[in-house]
């Protein structure tokens, strides 16, 4: 049995294909590259559930909007648009210090790659602080999901429509929102771990990967925001 | 038996670009989002006749945003073509579960709204039928 290994371009001695030069190389893989792209892929494996898990609150979310037009609507009159293109505007921003971030850690600029982790934090953090005004909003204003609801307004009476839209504008959001809260997690723990020096053009894999994470929450808010605020 | 393992991306990952011109392009990206939010958002205002065209072009521009993170920001365009592929399978099968599940409800008769809490209906009246003077009789049994 003979094992041979071509790397057409080898990034000095890490990848000697035997898996003892990087100490960031676990020993089932041929090298450092093979790695990566394993782990990348898995980690695409992983976002394409993702889109599948938020899939099908989209599609209920369609589904009830064709059932109750009217209602739904209406509903969406309760939500403010300029907080939602707040959101999306800084959501969008951290997506772009994310990817410099990215770039920072594979060109081996630590003190840049924490400034751009922290400003990805700072803006999660604003998107939540909105998102918190806003759900104080609904719950002052009995706009809640399901049998919850409880809004004192001139609305069609009767009508399951209203309680049914709230109950996936907290669903979708919240899940949504939970998202960004790991996203913060997962920032600081890297953010930590950069200020430790611990990646560089050599090992960055967790960055790339959180960034992945990061750039699908805002993918998929970028399809909430028009779908709950701008419906007309 | 023997293991060949190629690689010849030379396209891929980390080199593809100086830094300079990388980042460019991630400011680029990031200016076209802003601008396409601003589009959407103008165009909620606008009423184009029926509301289904006014989310046809949301959701329009929220694909071209989409795409644009994906292509740039996720680097699905000098990545692996693999991973590009279980993207794009992944929102696929999103198109195809949408797509059967409008064609299902849509192609059904409205439902009408059940009260679970309604008293129950009273049971049905026994079979009858007519005798010859029109008069209602018990249906004769088989």
């Amino acid at each position: 049995m003979s094992t041979s290994t071509v790397d057409v371009h080898s990034h000095g001695p890490h990848d000697d294909g035997h898996g003892h030069g990087d100490p960031h190389q676990q020993h089932h893989f041929t090298n450092m590259e093979q790695q990566f792209d394993t782990v990348k892929l898995g980690m695409w494996l992983f976002l394409a559930t993702e889109v599948l898990l938020f899939g099908g609150l989209f599609v209920g979310f369609g589904l009830m909007q064709q059932r109750y037009p009217r209602e739904f609507v209406e509903a969406h009159e309760f939500l403010q648009r300029s907080l939602g293109a707040l959101n999306t505007t800084v959501l969008l921003i951290s997506s772009w210090t994310m990817v410099m971030g990215v770039m920072a850690a594979k060109s081996n600029q630590k003190k840049k790659l924490v400034v751009f982790l922290l400003l990805t934090i700072l803006c999660a953090c604003i998107f939540l602080g909105v998102k918190y005004f806003e759900y104080s909003h609904k719950y002052e204003e009995g706009l809640l999901p399901g049998h919850f609801y409880s809004h004192k307004g001139n609305l069609i009476p009767g009508s399951h429509g209203y309680a049914t839209f709230f109950s996936f504008y907290f669903m979708m959001t919240g899940l949504h929102g939970i998202h960004i809260l790991v996203g913060i997690g997962l920032l600081a723990w890297i953010a930590i771990r950069a200020n430790r020096g611990e990646f560089s053009e050599a090992y960055y894999t967790p960055v790339d990967l959180v960034g992945l994470y990061w750039h699908l929450v805002d993918l998929i808010w970028i399809y909430l925001f028009p779908l709950y605020y701008l419906i007309s | 038996m023997s293991t060949h393992t190629d690689t010849l991306h030379g396209d891929a990952g980390a080199h593809a670009h100086d830094p300079a011109s990388e980042a460019k392009a991630y400011l680029k990206t990031l200016i076209a989002l802003l601008i396409l939010t601003a589009i959407t958002v103008g165009a909620a205002g606008i009423h184009f006749g029926s509301g289904a065209i006014n989310i046809v072009i949301a959701l329009t521009i929220a694909s071209i945003k989409a795409t644009l993170v994906v292509l740039f920001f996720m680097h699905i365009r000098h990545d692996r073509p693999l991973n590009g592929l279980i993207a794009a399978a992944g929102f696929l099968f999103l198109g195809i579960f949408l797509m059967f599940s409008f064609i299902d409800v849509g192609s059904r008769e409205p439902l009408q709204p059940v009260n679970l809490n309604a008293p129950p209906v009273a049971a049905p009246a026994p079979i009858t039928t007519l005798d010859s003077s029109g008069n209602a009789v018990p249906a004769a049994k088989p």
